[in-house]
């Protein structure tokens, strides 16, 4: 009896194919694919539904299917485009061999169903499995990329270290400045580390405490934390909250922080100008002689 | 005006999706830069408060209008743990969870009006208003 199905199918699949194609060409005219060019679109249409019989003269998924749906997640074509198209299918197959014979009784009724489904589940399975995993693979690329740039650390000069954050602090980002703040600091032989906190949104109590932390951190490790980049606004909700960041210092700009680190370790900055200034007073002394 | 007026917060990046629409209604309401930020910490501690200690719950806002004045009401709700001592908590310095123990006083002293019903078993509401200035 199964094969008798199949048979009706195999047979007349010119009809199936070409209502179809005409199904999903109407229902297309209000459809997520209008971005894709009309020729693309017939010319995918015509490859689906060939792997998708090919499929059902092969009984089994084969890899035209899978070289298929690989070339549709390449593309970003929507996942409902495939699984619309195959329940569209579903359909329009069991109308047509329910409409080949005149009197169905139900037994043959409900194996059409059984054989159609056998048929299609399979490959919507087969199709939603490829996309999320190549979702998730890429949901984990970002998430590594994002990691690398969630708390760099720049040794601009040696033994003084910048960290500049940029964007929302959440818990797990949060955890890597500490790592990376601890392991950078080691690592660079760091006196003083400036974290610049400009591009944080945000300066909430879970974001306060961690900074706080970190700070401490470093400080027991034997180096200093300053923070820096505090815009007024932050400034002002950082009091409201009632957070005391009187245990290190703090600077309103990456430019003052930085010259605080500079006398910290020793140093001071050398303008040019007071050389030219000097010259200039060689100069003029010179042509007074 | 018409605006999407809750967000629910399940996970821990709901948090700024509440804190980016608190901001936005802040600013079409007129509010500054300061004020701005005010009202996004807030939200961002009551956010953070029903994520760690109901799991879930929902952020909603309501712009106020009155004849003198007019503000932006933040409400937060969850049907979580509830808190047994509400004088307790609004004390600097209190965490059950290793915290600042910054967030509840800390909100009602960015915001100006601080409203807390809690029932222990039951859940939270917390109101807070800041008026434009
Ligand atoms: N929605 C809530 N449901 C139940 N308990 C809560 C809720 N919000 C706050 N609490 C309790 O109140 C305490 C104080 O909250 P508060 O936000 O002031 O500090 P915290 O969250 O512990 O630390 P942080 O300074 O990081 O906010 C919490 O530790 C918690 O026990
Ligand atoms: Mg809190």
């Amino acid at each position: 009896m199964p094969t008798r199905v199949n048979k009706i199918i195999m047979e007349n699949s010119d009809v199936i194919i070409k209502n179809w194609l005409e199904i999903v060409s109407e229902k297309r005219k209000n459809d997520y694919t209008s971005s894709i060019s009309e020729d693309l679109f017939q010319s995918t249409n015509r490859e689906f539904v060939n792997v998708i019989f090919d499929s059902l003269d092969q009984q089994s998924l084969t890899k035209g299917l899978e070289a298929f749906s690989e070339r549709l997640v390449n593309l970003g074509w929507p996942l409902s485009y495939l699984t619309d198209g195959l329940q569209t299918f579903r359909r329009v197959t069991i109308d047509f061999v329910l409409g080949q014979n005149e009197k169905i009784d139900t037994d043959f009724f409900s194996i059409i169903l059984d054989r159609v489904d056998s048929w299609v589940d399979p490959i919507i399975n087969k199709l939603v499995n490829e996309y999320s995993g190549s979702w998730e693979h890429t949901v984990s690329l970002q998430r590594v990329a994002l990691q690398e740039l969630s708390a760099p650390l720049i040794p601009v000069m040696r033994n003084i270290t910048i960290m500049p954050l940029i964007g929302t602090i959440d818990t797990e980002r949060a955890k890597q400045i500490m790592e990376n703040l601890l392991e950078g600091v080691i690592k660079h032989n760091a006196e003083v580390v400036l974290i610049d906190i400009t591009g944080v949104p945000v300066v909430d109590t879970m974001v306060a405490h961690h900074i706080i932390q970190a700070a401490e951190a470093v400080r027991l490790i034997g180096s200093t934390c300053i923070l820096v980049g505090i815009r007024p606004e932050i400034a002002q909700t950082i009091v409201n909250l009632g957070i005391d960041l009187g245990k290190f210092p703090t600077k309103s700009s990456l430019r003052k922080g930085f010259e605080t680190a500079l006398e910290l370790t020793g140093r001071t900055i050398h303008r040019e100008s007071n050389k030219e200034e000097v010259i200039e007073d060689i100069i003029g002394s010179i042509e007074k002689e | 005006m018409d605006f999407k007026p809750c967000v629910n917060i399940n996970k821990e990046l709901d948090i700024v999706g509440a804190r980016q629409l608190g901001r936005t209604r802040a600013k079409e309401l007129g509010f500054g830069t300061v004020d701005q930020a005010r009202i996004a910490t807030a939200i961002s501690e009551l956010a953070r408060n029903i994520y760690l200690y109901a799991g879930k719950g929902k952020v909603c806002f309501e712009v106020i209008d009155q004849l003198d004045k007019q503000g932006l009401k933040v409400v937060a709700s969850d049907e979580g743990p509830g808190i047994r001592d509400i004088s307790q908590v609004m004390q600097d310095g209190y965490s059950t969870s290793g915290g600042l123990g910054a967030g509840l006083p800390g909100v009602k002293r960015l915001m100006d009006h601080f409203e807390i019903h809690s029932e222990w078993g039951k859940g939270t509401e917390i109101q807070a208003i800041k008026w434009v200035r």
